[in-house]
């Protein structure tokens, strides 16, 4: 079959191109699906299925269907699984088949539908198990060879893509006629309304099946709605945009396929929406149901509102002798529109005892054979369908009749969408008189208001006929409108009228009382190949809830998630469990609806932008002046400035000798600093930080320690007192953003009474460090304030001016030498360095890198946080006990270093390390270890190395270490044992190696 | 128990797969048992097996408010290694991860062990500084566990971007014997082989209250009446707040949903599992073909098991840097599991302050990987009524005694 001679409303059939499915050219039409186009080029085997490589056609026309992917595109283009049922073709565009090898016709892997007798449902998990190496080396790299679906790309992905974020009062999702006539209702109430449709295309079923609505076709109704909406500025149309998830309060993310897209463009490829909306209407319709008999999966066998969407809206069919098996009046009309096509239609199956509606009687009349009480027994056929075996549907099977036909169309009644309403929590029901879930509109899901903000609309309702989906939308545009705050207009909602439909029969396994033979070729879920029969085993084997079915038979867990499997699938398994259906339940439905690409998800936070890096006033001097850039947190740092010729580790000497001797300087400007002000001020930091901060005189630095509730120490640095409500709290570079959220979180949570605000002002000022014995010299010759020792003792701050440029000056030290940092306006960073630089000119000034920075502050003795700390250390175990206030009545972290382990003479505490050789460097995070084991029969370690460097100031290696006991054991020896069998042998002295008076910073 | 094997899936084969019978027994409860263990995830299911199997102990109940392994069991993204900083956890997890290598071979059933190895990337030179310092602990405590360096970890895993604009890869910490196992069925083999031993597994079963006297626990009250019991073991992660409660005790633990997706499946491009946390994220590839990816727990305390959208960004964003292939791939379904986290991120396993009731909770993000270990732990507390050495410090009375387990070191994100 190519095209049918009429019909084809989505396509425009003066116009054709050419695309490549499995190098093969094929043909289509403008606004056509892929599916559609292959159908139309007689394609009928578009894929192989998960477990037994089973042939597959297309089975549906829409986000249900489970078989037609497509690896679509080539190399750096290449997207998997693309479900060619929902994908417009684009001119040129290639697509491969999948799970085959070496090609869709001949591949390998039907050697598992030959063996299919010996893998039932979980095979898996009672063999492969022995020998026990063969697992891992044998059995499970054929498994993951055979399993997977498509590829994935081998190369970046070159498109771009991109975020909305949008409000909303009402929320429709689908663009039907319930969805329009509800946004209609909503948008003339007022309300600002955004309605989602996945498809290209609005209008829904209604295009295909057409009644009356107010006097006019159901298309001409849908284009008359789409005018009147795209005239309300307050209502918003995106086509081609599907609702993934529905989240906690109204939170809702859609995916749209950005239609200005091409391969190559700059637009983007894909759009993620993220939106708020007060109400959530669900106008999502229902998905038509397989029904289960032998040989449901040969290509030809199809949905059958399926095949008439492909006659009516892309003029193409499956074949050319079509039979129709159903259990409802609905799939008649597919009888009626083949028939009128010119397609043979044999005979409609119908299970029910008769078949006396309106549309049975049309297709009678019509000339087409009905039987009734029928049912398939069976589909003959390999790579399509070539005849049918008819029985009674109430028997076992026996053949009443074989009928050549080339495809099948069945119904088995219709299921409404209702995940989006179940993502966050509505409930369901169970209709019994159309065997279906859905949703129960006194058990949404609620808002923190503990009202629904989901109301779900037209045949999502559970209410199939076109009259009563269009009443019910009227309806929950209206309530939408009013709980977002609108009053809707009154008025009389329009009427559909379309021939009315007798009940449909619950038809779970056809015939009802098939034998294992017909049950174990009657798939469930054809992605995934789970049979009938595989249920049934799951249920004889113990795995009785829905959810133990499902994990262990794989039913519902392809990439359709179970759109078309899951109802048909847990009526088996009730009847395998002879329990009513809603006692067994429903899986969860989780997000997203229909697979989203990984890519909108990120959106354009990559590359570059993702997580952008945070770069000083002084930053591109640093770059063009040798800087070996080490990233930390989000900034990135110097680690060392190298010259020509130099190593890092000598550029890092020449910094640190260089800085002990003359004078260096340190972009410091990463350091965290938090204003906290307001009259509670220093109550509130004696809280935060374990010393006492309130005593601190204005113009005073004191160095702080914070703590976790636990007594962890967790962030440190010096405070200065600003003025009498004012404190500027640092931190270090890493933690600035923690420790401000730590002090909000506790402010609004805890301490709400106390009168304090905080401000992050991190990147507000630059902060350069000058630092060494010529550190004045270098800022008494930039000219301005006072620097002197008696002006600006240690641990005191002054502000004034340098080289002109307002500046704050902290007489503070992380080197133990002469040191001043100095806070400028972050504008202004740039010009204080040169100035710097230009002044210590004579003083042979340099600047030094962070790797120098913890050399010095490591000769001093002088903790980093994250070094030294671990989230398992106190301030005591540091020898800080003197930072932590024995005065104040609390703080975080008090009651915990009250706890007894706290004060035990064994913990770790810290010590000075110097190997007994001086050239060695202890390895990072070496381990100290006693003879003998412990308790565990480990090697018996009883402490590490937190920091490890060579001193060039002592010319010997030396290292801090977090040591068991360490207070007591001042000299004795340790051995640190290395890979490899070396052991180095480490004295134990003070942490503080150089300069322990502190004469060099007391100048 | 009929044993499963090649043979007997043949046999089946040629009987329409009639014979099989029922994976574990579908039990009534006893009026009475010795032990009764709430909740049947992996844990509560290991430790009935080990009671049975080491202690010999199988009057036990073990009752499920759901289905059995319906909550982080069946939830979590498979990750199996034992690479901890603190010999406290290497213990316990090491214990696990080698009752794993031949779990399926004891239980007559394929949990799908695949010991394919466990990548911790360091992108940062704290990180690095921090995966050293593990590789040392790791090798004295006879853990088999190596730094590597970006060469080597280009060549485990092709598909990885070294330079990442952001985070360079300076190096990783590999675990060769780490891996994943098929979660479902860890829950399954341990129910199948219990029950077999005698242990009643009693599904749809919630506890709504405890019975006590003056010298301790007499029993439980269920939806399925009253079950008197001599020991009574909470191993209800998600939930542990809510049993204590009713047990008039309360445990440090917070409750959060913890997020996981997965992609849908397409053909093997990585082996191993990753893990990156400067970044936050990590990632495996199940058997199918999907790619497993968990994320963070969010910032609120809650129990419903729910996904939700911020973690699941911030991941994936952080994974297609670091993997840019898998940018064009597509997410499949994402969920969430309610984890309970402690005051130093360590499980609790040991006794609480109603004599003849325990407790084993606390696992956080990666309760996972230690079933076998703690199962064995805690029927081991059980049977003896007194931790043994792998539980004893794991106690509860340590948060008060400040004796804490920090893995924090070497757990920045959820593992």
């Amino acid at each position: 079959m190519k095209r049918l001679p009429t019909g084809g409303r989505l396509i425009d059939r003066t116009t054709t191109f050419d695309m490549i499915f499995n190098s093969r050219r094929i043909t289509a039409h403008p606004g056509d699906t892929v599916a559609a186009a292959l159908m139309a080029n007689g394609e009928r085997m578009v894929g192989r299925s998960f477990k037994y490589h089973r042939p597959r056609g297309i089975v549906a026309s829409g986000a249900e269907e489970p078989n037609a992917l497509m690896n679509m595109g080539e190399g750096e283009w290449l997207e998997p699984n693309q479900r060619s049922t929902v994908t417009p073709v684009v001119k040129g565009q290639s697509f491969e088949s999948q799970n085959h090898w070496p090609s869709l016709e001949f591949d390998v892997g039907v050697i598992n539908a030959k063996l299919s007798r010996f893998f039932p449902a979980g095979f898996y998990y009672k063999t492969f198990m022995r020998p026990r190496w063969a697992w891992k080396h044998l059995f499970e790299p054929v498994i993951r060879q055979s399993a997977g679906l498509g590829k994935a790309p081998d190369q970046p992905d070159p498109d771009s893509y991109e975020q909305f974020y949008a409000y909303t009062d009402v929320l429709i999702v689908g663009g039907g006629i319930a969805g329009l006539h509800a946004a209609l209702e909503a948008g003339r109430a007022g309300a600002k309304v955004l309605l989602l449709e996945q498809n290209p295309n609005l209008g829904g079923r209604a295009l295909v099946d057409v009644v009356d609505i107010d006097g006019k076709p159901s298309p001409d109704w849908i284009a008359a709605t789409i005018a009147a909406l795209e005239d309300m500025p307050n209502v918003t149309i995106r086509t081609a945009t599907m609702a993934a998830g529905v989240f906690d309060h109204g939170y809702v993310t859609a995916q749209e396929q950005v239609a200005t897209y091409t391969q190559g463009s700059d637009a983007p490829r894909h759009r993620l929406w993220r939106i708020r909306a007060t109400r959530i209407i669900t106008a999502t319709g229902a998905i038509e149901r397989p029904l289960t008999f032998a040989g449901n999966d040969i290509p030809g066998v199809m949905l059958a509102a399926a095949v008439r969407d492909y006659a009516e809206l892309y003029a193409t069919a499956p074949g050319e002798r079509t039979i129709i098996v159903t259990n409802n009046d609905d799939a008649y009309r597919t009888a009626l529109t083949l028939h009128s096509a010119g397609i043979a239609v044999p005979v409609v199956l119908d299970a029910r005892p008769e078949a006396t509606g309106t549309l049975p009687e049309q297709a009678r009349a019509a000339g087409i054979r009905i039987e009734t009480n029928a049912a398939i027994a069976k589909v003959h056929g390999k790579r399509k369908v070539t005849s049918v075996d008819i029985c009674d549907h109430t028997g076992a099977g026996d053949v009443r009749e074989t009928i050549p036909c080339d495809s099948v169309a069945m119904s088995g009644g219709w299921s409404p969408v209702v995940h989006l309403w179940s993502h966050c929590g509505g409930k369901l029901n169970w209709d019994e008189a159309n065997a279906m879930f859905a949703p129960d509109p006194k058990r949404p899901p609620t808002g923190d208001d503990g009202e629904g903000f989901v109301i779900p609309a037209g045949s999502a309702t559970g209410d199939l006929h076109a009259t009563q989906a269009l009443a019910n939308a009227a309806e929950a545009g209206r309530q939408a409108a009013i709980e977002a705050g609108f009053t809707p207009s009154v008025g009389a909602a329009p009427l559909a009228t379309a021939p009315t439909e007798y009940p449909m029969l619950p038809v779970w396994m056809m015939p009802i009382n098939a034998p294992y033979k017909l049950r174990s070729k009657a798939f469930l879920d054809f992605q995934n190949d789970v049979k009938a029969s595989d249920v049934a085993l799951a249920a004889r084997e113990g795995f009785t809830s829905v959810e133990h079915t499902k994990r262990y038979t794989t039913l519902g867990m392809a990439t359709d998630q179970g759109k078309l499997s899951n109802i048909n699938g847990l009526a088996i398994l009730a009847e395998s469990l002879n329990t009513p259906i809603p006692q067994v339940g429903t899986t969860t439905f989780r997000p997203p609806y229909t697979p989203i690409s990984l890519a909108a998800i990120a959106g354009d936070a990559r590359g570059p932008l993702f997580k952008p890096t945070r770069k000083t006033a002084m930053d591109a001097w640093h770059d063009a002046n040798g800087a070996d850039w080490e990233p930390v947190a989000d900034w990135r740092r110097p680690y060392t400035y190298v010259r020509d010729g130099e190593t890092k580790r000598d550029a890092v000497h020449r910094e640190i000798l260089n800085t002990r001797n003359h004078v260096g300087m340190l972009d410091a400007s990463t350091l965290g600093k938090i204003l906290v002000k307001g009259p509670d001020a220093g109550k509130f930091l004696d809280l935060i930080y374990t010393n006492m901060m309130s005593s601190l005189a204005v113009g005073k630095c004191r160095y702080g320690l914070m703590c976790s509730e636990n007594g962890f120490l967790f962030d440190d640095g010096v405070v200065a007192r600003l003025s009498e409500d004012s404190f500027l709290c640092h931190t270090t570079s890493g933690g600035s953003d923690r420790v401000h959220a730590w002090m909000e979180e506790w402010l609004q949570t805890e301490w709400w009474d106390l009168q304090v605000y905080t401000a992050n002002l991190t990147e507000q000022y630059a902060q350069i460090a000058v630092v060494g014995p010529d550190a004045r010299n270098v800022l008494e010759s930039m000219g301005g304030m006072n620097v002197s020792r008696e002006a600006l003792p240690f641990m005191t701050f002054a502000e004034g001016e340098l080289a002109g440029i307002p500046a704050r000056a902290y007489r503070i030290s992380f080197s133990g030498e002469l040191s001043y940092e100095i806070a400028v306006p972050a504008s202004r960073g740039q010009e204080f360095w040169d100035a710097a630089l230009a002044a210590g000119a004579a003083h042979s000034i340099m600047p030094y890198g962070t790797e120098a920075l913890h050399v010095m502050r490591a000769e001093k003795g002088f903790i980093m946080i994250g070094d030294e700390t671990d989230g398992t250390v106190t301030p005591l175990d540091l020898n800080l006990g003197w930072a932590v206030s024995k005065k104040k009545e609390d703080f975080i972290g008090k009651r915990a270093l009250e706890r007894e382990f706290f004060h035990r003479t064994d913990r770790k505490q810290l010590v000075g390390l110097m190997p007994e050789n001086p050239d060695d460097v202890l390895p990072d995070g070496a381990h100290a270890v006693e003879p003998g084991t412990n308790i565990y029969g480990q090697k018996n370690m009883i402490g590490h190395v937190t920091s490890t460097y060579y001193s060039p100031t002592l010319k010997h290696g030396i290292a801090m270490a977090l040591i068991k006991g360490g207070a007591q054991r001042l000299g004795e020896t340790l051995s640190f044992p290395l890979e490899g069998g070396k052991v180095i042998k480490a004295k134990i002295v003070d942490p503080v190696f150089y300069d322990k008076e502190g004469a060099r910073q007391n100048v | 128990m009929k044993r499963y094997s090649a043979f007997a899936l043949a046999r089946e084969a040629f009987r329409n797969h009639s014979g099989w019978e029922r994976a574990w027994r579908a039990a009534v409860p006893k009026d009475e048992y010795d032990v009764v263990i709430v909740g049947a995830g992996g844990h509560g299911l290991a430790t009935a097996y080990y009671l049975a199997k080491n202690h010999g102990i199988s009057n036990v109940a073990v009752l499920e408010k759901g289905w059995l392994g319906g909550g982080n069991t069946g939830r979590n993204t498979t990750i199996i290694r034992s690479n901890y900083l603190q010999d406290e956890s290497a213990a316990i997890y090491e214990k696990a991860r080698s009752l794993y290598e031949t779990l399926s071979q004891d239980l007559n059933y394929n949990i799908m062990f695949s010991p394919r190895g466990v990548l911790m990337l360091a992108q940062t030179e704290h990180e690095l500084r921090a995966w050293k310092r593990t590789a040392h602990a790791n090798r004295l405590a006879g853990i088999e566990s190596e730094l590597v360096d970006p060469q080597q970890i280009k060549k485990i895993v092709p598909i990885i971007n070294l330079d990442g604009p952001r985070y360079p890869v300076l190096g990783g910490l590999w675990q060769p014997r780490g891996g994943t196992a098929r979660h479902d069925a860890v829950a399954w083999g341990y129910a199948r082989k219990a029950s077999a031993m005698g242990v009643d597994i009693i599904q749809q079963c919630e506890v709504t209250g405890v019975d006590r006297d003056a010298n301790g626990v007499t029993g439980v009250q269920t939806s399925k009446g009253a079950i008197r019991c001599k020991k009574l073991c909470f191993i209800v992660a998600g939930s542990s707040g809510l049993l204590a409660e009713m047990a008039g005790f309360r445990l440090p633990i917070e409750s959060l949903a913890l997020q996981a997706t997965v992609s849908e499946p397409i053909k093997p491009i990585i082996d191993c599992v990753v893990m990156a946390n400067t970044v936050h994220g990590y990632l495996s590839q199940s058997d199918k073909g999907e790619l497993v990816i968990g994320g963070g727990t969010d910032g609120f305390n809650n129990y419903t098991q729910r996904g939700s959208f911020q973690h699941i960004e911030e991941t994936i964003r952080a994974l297609i840097e670091t993997f840019p292939v898998i940018s064009r791939l597509k997410q499949l379904r994402q969920w969430g599991g309610i984890v309970d986290i402690t005051g130093d991120r360590s499980p609790i396993i040991g006794k609480t302050p109603v004599p003849g009731i325990f407790v084993n909770c606390g696992w956080g993000t990666g309760g996972f990987k230690a079933i076998p270990g703690s199962g064995w732990a805690t029927a081991e507390m059980l049977a003896t009524g007194e931790p043994g050495v792998l539980a004893q410090s794991f106690s509860l009375d340590r948060f008060a005694e400040g004796r804490m387990i920090d893995e924090s070191v070497a757990a920045a994100v959820a593992h």
